[in-house]
C-alpha cells in the first residue's frame, strides 16, 4: 500500500531546509505510520536530494508528523538550480512511499 | 465576552484581490490583513528603493488600496499589511494620496518602521550567516538589504493610537494578526500563553487560501468544492483565545480539520518551539474540531517567553541564474535530448565558460526527484532544461546562447526554446538582540 492511501501531506521551505507534514486521515492509522515512516526511512527515500539530517516531530493529537529535512533544497530557494526550487513537490513523493 | 473577526486579504505578494473584497463586503470583519512579503521580496524591494527613494513598497499597493479604501469606510474595516516592504513611509504617503483622491475623510494611516537595519550592517561584521557560516564581512560588498523580523508591538501601538491603516515592512507574518488582538483585547505581550495562541491563529491565516482548500486538492483523495472560486479565511477569536477558522458560505473551497492541520504545520520546524519576535509558540498540543461545515475550532495553542533575539534577513547578490529549455518529441526523443545535453556541456567546456554549478533536467522524466529516466521507447516527449549559476553575466549569457544555438546546430526536431537570465539575490540570516532595533510609528491623516 502507498502512503497516499492513508495520509496526506504538504511541504514548506525555509532557506535550505524543507519540512513535510504527514497527516493520517483516520486516527487508527497513526500507529502504523509511526512505526513504518521513520526519519531514517524518509532520509533514504529522499537520498537523491536531501543531504542533511532528517528529524521527525510527532503530533499524536493531530494524527500528524512533521519531517524536517536539512540541506534539502540545493542551497536554498534563492540559489537552487532545481526547477522546483521550493521543493513544493516533495510531499507527493513522500506519499508515493510503499508501506 | 469580546470577539473580533479578522479576514485574510492576501497570502502572498501577487495574490488575488477579489476574495479580499468579498470578505470586506460580506464577512462582517473588523480587520483585513494583507500578507505580501516573502523572504526575498524585501531584498528586491530594497533595490528599487536604492534607485528611487520614493519606491520600494509592494507593486500592487495602489491597485489594492484603490479598491480596498472605499470598503474600509463603508464597512468599517481596518487594514494591517506588510505591503510597505522596504519603504513603509512612502507606502503610507501613497495611501494618503489615494484616499484624498477618493475624497475620503477621517482616515489615519500609520507606517511602522525599524526593521530596516541595513545602515547598521557594519556593526554586525563578525556575525555569521546561520545558513552557511559565511561572515557578513566577506559578503559586505554584495549585501543589498538587512531587515529584522519585528513583532506585533508597533502594530498594536499604531492601533492604540487610532490608526485605520497600518503599514509595516518586515514584520513577522503572524504578528500582522497578533497586533490587532493585543490592541482589541488588551493582551499583555508578557503573557506567553496568549501570544502563543494569537501566533497560532496568525500562522493559520497568513497564507490566505492555503487553509480554505487552496493548495490542498488531490482529486479522488482530497476533493475541494469550487476550487476555482476559493475564498480567503476568516478568523473569529475571543479575548480568552478561543478561535474559529471559517470562510464565506458564498465562496468556494472548504475549511476542514485536514486543511487546518496542513496549514498549521506549514513551514514550521519543531512544533513545540516556533520562534517569532513575539513568543516561542507551541503548536504541539493543538487540536482541531469541525464545528460545522467549513467552520473549524482550533485549541491547545500555547507559548513560552520570546528569545529576545530577532531573526534578520540579509539579502546579497550572488551572481546570475541562466536557464534554457528545449523540447523533443516522438521516438528517440530522450536520446536526442541527451545528445543536446552533451553538445551544451562540450561547448561550454570548449569556450571555458566559468560556471559555479550546472544542472540538466529531463522534464517529464526526472526534473523533480532526480529519478532514473523511464523506458526510452515509451516516452512521447521530453523537455531538456539547463540551469547554471555564474558570477559574471557574460558566462550566464554563454549558457543561454548555447541553448538557442540548438535550433540550427543541435539534434533534429528540437523546438520551443525558452531562455532567461535572472539576478540571484540570496537570503541568509543572523540573529540580533531585540534591544538593537527601535520601532517607530509615523502617522498621517486625511482630515
Amino acid at each position: 500500500m502507498k502512503l497516499r492511501e492513508i495520509a496526506h501531506s504538504r511541504t514548506g521551505d525555509k532557506g535550505n531546509i524543507s519540512n513535510i507534514s504527514l497527516i493520517v486521515y483516520q486516527q487508527e492509522d497513526y500507529a502504523l505510520v509511526e512505526e513504518k515512516v521513520t526519519a531514517d526511512i524518509v532520509k533514504e527515500w529522499f537520498s537523491e536530494t536531501v543531504h542533511g539530517d532528517v528529524i521527525r516531530y510527532d503530533l499524536p493529537k493531530l494524527g500528524a508528523f512533521n519531517f524536517v529535512m536539512n540541506d534539502a533544497l540545493g542551497g536554498g530557494v534563492t540559489k537552487s538550480l532545481a526547477q522546483d526550487m521550493h521543493g513544493k513537490s516533495l510531499s507527493s513523493k513522500l506519499l508515493d512511499l510503499e508501506i | 465576552m469580546k470577539t473580533i473577526r479578522i479576514g485574510s486579504g492576501a497570502g502572498y505578494s501577487d495574490d488575488r484581490l477579489e476574495p479580499a473584497l468579498e470578505i470586506m463586503e460580506k464577512g462582517n470583519v473588523d480587520y483585513i490583513v494583507f500578507e505580501c512579503l516573502a523572504e526575498r521580496t524585501i531584498a528586491i524591494a530594497q533595490q528599487r528603493k536604492m534607485k528611487n527613494p520614493d519606491e520600494g513598497y509592494d507593486k500592487l499597493l495602489a491597485y489594492r488600496m484603490e479598491q480596498v479604501l472605499p470598503l474600509c469606510s463603508s464597512e468599517k474595516v481596518k487594514v494591517v499589511t506588510n505591503m510597505g516592504a522596504a519603504n513603509p513611509v512612502a507606502a503610507a504617503k501613497l495611501v494618503k494620496e489615494i484616499a484624498e483622491a477618493q475624497n475620503m475623510s477621517g482616515l489615519k494611516i500609520a507606517a511602522v518602521v525599524g526593521d530596516d537595519v541595513f545602515s547598521e550592517i557594519d556593526y554586525y561584521s563578525d556575525a555569521s550567516l546561520l545558513e552557511n557560516g559565511r561572515k557578513i564581512n566577506e559578503i559586505k560588498s554584495s549585501i543589498v538589504s538587512a531587515n529584522a523580523y519585528i513583532g506585533a508591538a508597533g502594530i498594536a501601538e499604531a492601533l492604540d493610537n487610532g490608526a485605520d491603516i497600518v503599514i509595516t515592512g518586515r514584520a513577522s507574518d503572524p504578528s500582522l494578526f497578533l497586533g490587532p488582538l493585543i490592541h482589541e483585547f488588551g493582551w499583555s505581550m508578557d503573557d506567553a500563553h496568549l501570544m502563543g495562541i494569537g501566533t497560532m491563529a496568525g500562522h493559520l491565516m497568513e497564507c490566505g487560501a492555503q487553509v480554505t482548500g487552496g493548495y490542498f486538492a488531490d482529486p479522488g483523495y482530497k476533493d475541494v468544492p469550487e476550487l476555482w472560486n476559493v475564498g480567503f479565511p476568516i478568523l473569529e477569536i475571543d479575548e480568552e483565545g478561543e478561535l474559529l477558522i471559517s470562510k464565506l458560505k458564498t465562496a468556494g473551497g472548504m475549511v476542514s480539520d485536514s486543511t487546518v492541520k496542513e496549514q498549521l504545520l506549514y513551514e514550521i520546524h519543531d512544533p513545540a518551539n516556533y520562534l517569532t519576535p513575539d513568543v516561542i509558540a507551541d503548536f504541539s498540543q493543538a487540536e482541531v474540531y469541525q464545528v460545522e461545515k467549513s467552520v473549524v475550532k482550533v485549541s491547545g495553542g500555547s507559548g513560552k517567553a520570546k528569545s529576545g533575539y530577532l531573526k534578520t534577513s540579509i539579502g546579497y547578490k550572488e551572481g546570475y541564474l541562466a536557464e534554457g529549455e528545449i523540447s523533443y518529441g516522438g521516438a528517440g526523443s530522450i536520446e536526442r535530448a541527451e545528445l543536446a545535453r552533451e553538445i551544451i556541456s562540450k561547448r561550454l567546456e570548449l569556450a571555458n565558460v566559468q560556471i559555479d554549478e550546472i544542472r540538466y533536467d529531463f522534464i517529464g522524466q526526472n526534473s523533480l526527484y532526480k529519478d532514473e529516466l523511464a523506458d526510452r521507447s515509451s516516452a512521447k516527449e521530453v523537455r531538456l532544461r539547463v540551469a547554471a549559476r555564474a558570477v559574471e553575466p557574460e558566462d550566464a549569457k554563454a549558457v543561454t546562447r548555447e541553448v538557442e544555438a540548438l535550433y540550427t546546430n543541435g539534434p533534429a526536431g528540437g523546438g520551443g526554446i525558452r531562455t532567461s537570465i535572472k539576478d540571484i539575490v540570496s537570503i541568509g540570516s543572523i540573529l540580533i538582540p531585540e534591544s538593537q532595533v527601535s520601532i517607530k510609528v509615523f502617522y498621517s491623516e486625511v482630515l
